[in-house]
Order: structure tokens, then sequence, then C-alpha cells
């Protein structure tokens, strides 16, 4: 087999994204910019913060408040490095005079409302009202470090450290407002942004008790927070807290963004992947008014009045490309296998009725086709780089940028509006880096917003990936051997929920003839698509009840529980109309137990596969925010419907043959079921994240009841892209 | 090429001077900066772009700003009327309709279409006239919901 196993990340190689060498590397630009004393900029009031990095060890507990002049200097010392990095405080939370209370996270808002459920969390320690918080995200100047918003961290990890923040707030209050009330501390309660002395029916704003001074204090890991079963503001349905400027449009999204004499972006694109640029025509485009190409290496751009114009220049441009044959879609699978045959596929019964199966399972490439496409607003202004963009790695976009132009950190901000999806594929920085070398070369501001084709083209795909399983099994549906072996899709999500002595699983990495990288649940979508496709062929092989045979081999209490619940809700076992099946399909990934059931309806004349309701069972320990939860549920649902169904990148030779939304199709109103979400509110458990694990089980759920309906077993994502008899 | 000089746009003429081929989406956000409109596809395939032109929902990155005239043009941004939702922006909070929300201007443009058009609409109509809009986080049970609910306010307000 061929590896070409770029560094990555041992345990989830499949982000190949994270790992790719740089879109472009321009020439560094001369230029200085002092460090910004951010703290400093805050002014008076209350500011929490921590030692850059050292956040989740915290130890230090209730310093004490530094005095005014002092605080820089004191904090810059302990906090070390001389003053070279950009950051080496990060303040997590600041209540003003006035009583504006601001958190600060680096996490980036793509629709999975953590706006919304971090300012429900912070809102529980501080004991302040929701109205009174503004959650400043995802700006490199402002707010900590932080890796990307990727892998369902935000709540497990992130929602911590900001209620660790508040709650260390909340304490600095309770202290101030004893002193200066002149009472024990223990007669004092912090409630709606108030401390309140009960007996003397006393009580002090947040504004007033920080009024006329500069207060430090540090994070501290013992500062007591609510149990879930204490929650008041969280755990509670808290529309989203900005619902009023996304359906009013007053919401700027990165392509909304508007900079004064700013002008418009488009980038000529290469014929095929890995395409050189042989020769290049620019003077029809360059004679256009107000025109100007830019042209270096294989960078090709124009800047333009209007986006139209833009459009219009990029046309005129005449390029000839040298290309290479490349690997077709039809050569794929056997590719990924680097040429080694497929182990043959086939059902064998021993004579005391056990079982060994082994069968091979297909995802095609797909894209995350986010309806906002890859936009940046590049500024440079007195030799700083200031990019607006749609990503979900603010930092490590900021990276790019410093690794393309050849600047110190401080030189470049990275402003993330909350953008109009991710999904996993708003990870890379290429679109600001190409919007920054516009606006470097025309000397004013640009904008430059992907097309639908550069979307669908020059991202990066969901991997495809080819998982062969053998398995045994004893006739009394006991599961006794397991072998998967998943070459390219990834890692995620590949160790099953089932008991099974001595069972293997590997990746095998392989050389991908399109990009790939993260994509929602990363392979966790893929792997469960091949295990429990796999586990429910067994039982009907057995005929054992699909849903017993997995009760049966899984020893999970919690995934249990998920299970009864959905397969109550749904009705598993039920009579249903002929042509109708129901399927099933169990998992744990990401902190999340998910079960998933759907009935499907097959028309035999037509062959046309119409899904008419799904039941979800999530768990996913204490949940922050029921109805976005089931928000998120229903929505990984029906987007997965999409990649069971019908999605699938079509290629040939370098190019992609179907980057249009006519030609690539995504789910729609008319394809969706009716969904159901049953949540298990597990109070007594730390909360996960929630915005992945809901994708993995529909798939395999949907082709189960298809086979339940019609005896036909498919083994390849999408299912059905042209019906039951495509 | 002729220039486009002037638009009625939520109920106020604006001057302006734009080529006639230029999409009306691009100059509602370009240079009337009503960026409420987005860009999804530019191939009228997404309904991101979904305007009304004498309330006829149409896809505004492909029609070309001449081609307008003096009809009327609506945009997400004049929905709300004396600081007052329109019942179906009202309807999209209450029902959650929305998780990025960048196709929720269109969803809401066109929405809107429909219930003036159709009071009552069943959920096949829904569907049906809704079908060119994508949502790509998934939202679509929600956004039906969102309708129903609407045109059930609707009708309420009007006795």
């Amino acid at each position: 087999m061929k590896t070409t196993a770029p560094e990555s990340d041992p345990l989830f190689p499949e982000q190949y994204e994270l790992h790719a060498a740089p879109a472009y590397r321009f020439a560094a630009m001369p230029g200085r910019l002092d460090r910004r004393a951010f703290i400093k900029k805050l002014g008076g009031g209350l500011v929490v913060l921590s030692f850059a990095g050292r956040v989740w060890a915290q130890g230090e507990s209730g310093a004490p408040a530094a005095p005014a002049g002092q605080r820089r200097g004191g904090a810059g010392a302990r906090g070390g490095r001389g003053g070279s990095q950009p950051q080496n405080l990060d303040a997590w939370v600041h209540i003003g005079a006035d009583g504006t209370v601001t958190f600060f996270t680096g996490k980036t808002e793509v629709g999975q409302n953590i706006r919304t459920s971090l300012t429900q969390a912070v809102a529980e320690e501080l004991a302040a009202p929701l109205a009174s918080i503004r959650m400043m995200m995802a700006d490199t100047d402002l707010t900590p470090f932080d890796q990307g918003t990727f892998g369902s961290l935000t709540t497990p990890q992130m929602a911590p450290v900001l209620r660790r923040a508040a709650a260390t707030a909340r304490e600095a209050l309770l202290d101030l407002a004893a002193t200066q009330l002149a009472v024990d501390r223990t007669t004092l309660t912090a409630a709606d942004g108030k401390i309140m002395h009960a007996a003397s029916s006393r009580s002090l704003g947040f504004g007033e008790l920080t009024r006329g001074q500069q207060l430090v204090r540090t994070i501290a890991a013992d500062t007591p927070l609510k149990p879930a079963s204490a929650w008041k503001i969280a755990g509670t349905s808290v529309p989203k807290v900005d619902g009023r400027d996304f359906v009013t449009g007053r919401h700027r999204y990165a392509s909304d963004i508007v900079r004064p004499d700013m002008v418009f972006g488009r980038v000529l694109r290469p014929a095929a992947y890995s395409a050189t640029l042989a020769s290049l025509d620019a003077s029809a485009a360059e004679a256009m008014p107000g025109v100007k190409v830019v042209h270096d290496g294989e960078f090709v751009g124009v800047t333009a009045p209007t986006s139209f114009a833009a459009t219009q220049a990029l046309a005129a441009l005449r390029a000839e490309w040298k290309t290479t044959p490349q690997i077709s879609e039809r050569e794929l699978f056997t590719q990924l296998r680097g040429g080694a045959p497929a182990p043959e596929a086939g059902l064998t019964t021993a004579g005391d009725g056990s079982l060994t199966l082994q069968q091979t399972y297909t995802v095609a490439y797909i894209a995350h086709a986010p309806l906002e496409p890859r936009a940046a607003v590049a500024e440079w202004l007195d030799g700083k780089l200031t990019v607006w963009t749609g990503t979900q790695r603010p930092f490590g976009v900021r990276d790019e940028l410093v690794q393309a132009f050849g600047l110190t950190p401080d030189r470049v901000r990275v402003i993330v509006p909350d953008t109009g999806s991710g999904y996993g594929g708003k990870h890379t920085g290429q679109a600001a880096i190409e919007a920054a070398k516009l606006a470097q070369a025309a000397g004013k501001p640009v904008k430059f917003v992907w097309t639908r084709e550069d979307e669908f083209t020059w991202a990066y795909f969901r991997p495809a990936g080819v998982i062969d399983v053998a398995s045994g099994v004893r006739a009394d549906g006991t599961l006794t051997a397991w072998g998967f072996d998943n070459y390219n899709s990834g890692n995620a999500g590949i160790a099953g929920p089932y008991v099974i002595p001595g069972k293997r699983e590997q990746f095998h990495q392989t050389h991908s003839p399109l990009p790939q990288g993260s994509y929602r649940s990363l392979a966790a979508a893929a792997n469960h698509f091949a295990r429990e496709t796999h586990i429910d062929e067994l039982a009907r092989a057995l005929k054992l009840d699909p849903l017993e045979f997995r009760r049966k081999n899984c020893a999970d209490e919690r995934l249990h529980a998920v299970v009864d619940a959905a397969a109550t809700a749904f009705g598993w076992g039920a009579a249903k109309p002929a042509g109708h099946g129901h399927g099933v399909a169990v998992g744990i990934d990401k902190g999340g137990y998910v079960a998933t059931f759907a009935e499907v309806a097959v028309d035999p004349a037509s062959g046309r596969v119409t899904v008419l309701r799904a039941v979800q069972g999530f768990d996913c320990g204490a949940v922050v925010n029921p109805e976005h939860l089931k928000n998120q549920n229903e929505g990984a649902m029906v987007q997965g419907l999409g990649a069971a169904l019908f999605e699938a990148i079509h290629f040939e030779n370098g190019r992609i043959r179907n980057p249009h939304f006519a030609s690539y199709r995504v789910p729609r109103f008319g394809d969706t079921p009716k969904v159901e979400v049953i949540l298990m509110d597990r109070k007594d458990l730390p909360s996960a994240g929630a915005g992945e694990t809901g994708i993995v089980g529909i798939a395999p759920a949907v082709g189960n009841a298809i086979c339940d309906a019609t005896g036909v077993r498919l083994r390849a994502l999408p299912l059905v892209p042209n019906g039951l008899k495509g | 090429m002729p220039a486009v000089t002037e638009l009625n746009v939520n109920g106020t003429r604006r001057t302006l001077n734009a080529d006639s081929d230029r999409p009306l989406l691009s100059v509602l956000r370009d240079d009337l900066d009503l960026t409420g409109t987005k860009f999804g596809c530019g191939e009228g395939q997404c309904g991101a772009c979904t305007v009304l032109v004498d309330g006829v929902p149409i896809r505004s990155c492909l029609t070309p700003v001449g081609a307008i005239g003096p009809q009327k043009i609506t945009t997400i941004e004049g929905l709300e009327k004396d600081g007052r939702l329109h019942p179906l922006q009202e309807a999209f909070l209450e029902a959650g309709a929305m998780q990025c929300a960048y196709c929720t201007s269109g969803m809401i443009m066109s929405g809107s279409a429909l219930l003036a058009k159709n009071p009552h609409p069943t959920d096949e109509e829904i569907i049906g006239f809704m079908d060119g809009n994508i949502c790509r986080c998934g939202t679509y049970p929600r956004i039906l919901a969102a309708i129903k609910r609407a045109a059930t306010a609707i009708q309420g307000g009007a006795k």
C-alpha cells in the first residue's frame, strides 16, 4: 500500500487540512507595530485573567488586586517572555463601571449556537442577566488564543473556563461588596447583576462595585461552580441571543463587511488540480476601467470597483495551464487500497449455526457546501493587516497570514464575525490570504467572496473511504470476531460500542487524489455507516431483531438508555405498511450517545426512496439548551441525509464535474422527513459537545430501513443517488 | 452601457448609478449597503438572494438591475415596520428556525411572499413553494413550523 502520510495528529489523521502546506507564500512585508497593551485598553472595572496557555491547569487563586500603576508591569513580568509574544495574558471577562459584562473567547459561532450556550453558562455562574452579557468571540487581537472551533470541544472545554472566570468574578464582587457594605461576606448573595444584603435590604450593582477601580483577578481553579441540578439559566431553552439581528438581516457576516474605499477581488483558478500557469495575457483585463491585475508566481487575481466588474475582468484574462494526468472517480477505490485486491465478500455458515461475514463498504467524497462561501475582507493600514473572514480557526488563519506574508503575529489581526456555517470545512485561510494579497497590491481594502464553483472545487472534501469488515458471530447472536480496516476516511469513531473479544480496528492512510480534510464528525459518519450496516447484516442473517442483536452485544448503560428511549418513541417493532422499512443505528462518539431510527418507503415501480421519519435519541450529559440541542440533532440528521442518499463529488482527471448546486444535490424541503429528537438530560454528568455526533446514525439507519423494506442491501454512500433502480 | 439611476427599495426612492447589466443582488449589497440579502451561489439555485419585486419573490443574483424599472423592491431590511417585526420574522425567532442563519433572509422573503398569496398553506404547498431555498444546516422542519405559526398569527391578527 502506498502511504504518503503527512505529519498529523496521531488520533485524528483525517484532519488533513490542518497539516497542509500553506496555499501561498509571498515575500515579506516591511513594517513594525508595537505589541498592544490589550488589558490597558479595557479601562476601569474588574478583569479576570489567566496566564496564557495555563488555563487548563490553574492553581493560583485569589490573587490580590494590584494597584493600577503596577498592574501592567506586574502582570507582564509575571507573564514572562519579555513582551515578545503578542499576548502573554488571557483576559476572559471584564466588568465595566457601567455594569456591562464582556466575556472573551477565541471560539467562533458558525450556527451551532455557542454564543447563546456560553452566554447562558456564564450568566449562571456570574448571577447576571443574559442581556447584560456581551460575548466577544474570535478576534485575534482581543480574545485568548484558541486552537479552533472543532471536535465538539466548546461545551466540554471552553465553557468550564468561562464558567470559572465568571465564578472568580462573582467571588471578587462578593468580596468588594462585603468591604463596601461593611458586612459579613456570608450574608451576601449574588443575583441578577447585583450583590444583595437581605438583612438591610441593600444592594450594589456589579458596575457600582467596580466603579473608579482597576481590579485584576486570576482565574481560580478551586472556585466553586454551580452543579447542573442548581442551574436556572443554563439548562433552559434560551432563544438565540442575537436572533433579531439575523431575522432582520442586520447581522454582518464576513462577506457583508464594508471598508472605506473598498474594491472587489476575484482569483483565477487553475484548469485542474496541480495545474501550473504556462502563460498569461492580462492586457484586455488591464484595459478595463478601474481594474488591477495581480500576478505573483502561481497567483493571479483581479480587483475592480464592483464585484460584477471583477468577474468581467477575470473572464477577460487569457491563461494557459500545464496539466498532469490524474486519478479519476472510477479508479478511486482501487487507488485508496493502494492497488491491493479487495477481500472476497461473502457469508459462511458453519455446522453449529455460527456465521462469518466479510463485506466492503465505501463512502464518496462529499462537499461541506456552507451556504456562505469562503469570504474575506482584507485591509492593510500602517503596516498592519486586518482580515475579516469566516473561519473556524481565527488563530490558525492568522498564522497562515503570518507565514504567507512574512509578518510577525502582532501585525496581523483576524476577526471572525458569526459565520454562515462551516461543518469542519472552514479550517483554512486561503480566502483570507487571497484577499490580503489583492489588498496589498491594490493599496485598498478588498472584499473577496468565493464563487460557488470555487467553493465546490478549491476547498477540501470529506474524505472518500473504503472499509473492509470481517466478523464472526455465534448462532445465539454473540459476536466472536471483528476486523475493521478503514482506508483513507479516518480514525474517528472507528472503535464501536460492541464487546467482541480480540476485536481489531485499523485506519490505513493512503494517497487521496482530491484535497480532503475535516467534515462534521470526521470519519465517525463513515465508520458508523460501515459498522452499523454490517451489524444489521449479521442480525438479518441470523434472523434476529436488529435492535435486540445490538443490545445483546453492547454493555454500555448510557447507550442502552438512549436506545430504549428512542425505540419507544419510534415504535420499533410496530406493524408497517407494505413497501415501508424500519432501520436503526447506534453509536458513541465525542462524548455523545446516539440512537437513530428511520422509516422509509420504497416505491416498487419507480424505485424512489422516501425517508418518512427519523427519531433520534441523544445523551451528551447535562443539557445546556434543550431547544438548541434538538435543533443541532435535527439539522445533523437532515444534513446527514444528503450524504446518505445522494451527495457525491464527481471528478475526472483533476477536474470536479459537478461544482454547482444544480449538479451537486443537497437536501431540500422536499427531502426532509418528520424528525423527532429525544434528549436524555443527565444532570449528574458533565456536558459533552453536540454539534457532530448527531450526524453519524442517519445513513446506516436509512440503509438498514431500505433493506428492511426491500431486502436489497446497499453498501456504498450515497445509497440511492438515482433511486433504488438507478 | 445604459445606467440605472433610480430604484424603489423598501418604500424609498434610492438614487444610484449602476450599469443595467449588473445583478440586482450586487447593486443592493454593494451600492445601497443592503447586505441582508445574501450571495449563496450566484446561480439561482439556493434562494439566499431572494427579494420581492412587486411582491413576487425573485432571485436577485440572476436579475439584471436594468430589468426592474419602477417596480417596488422589498428586501429583508424592509419587512420590519415601525420597529415591529413581520409575523414571519417573529415566528422564526419563536420556532428557533435557524442555526447559522445565512439562509434566513431568503427563507423569510420567500415565506412572506407565500403567506401574502396563500394565507393558509398546507404543508405540501409550503414545501413546494420553498423547495428552491437551501438551508445547509437542515432546519427545514423548524422553518416549516415557523411559516405555519406565522400563518396562524396573521389569521389571528386579521380577526
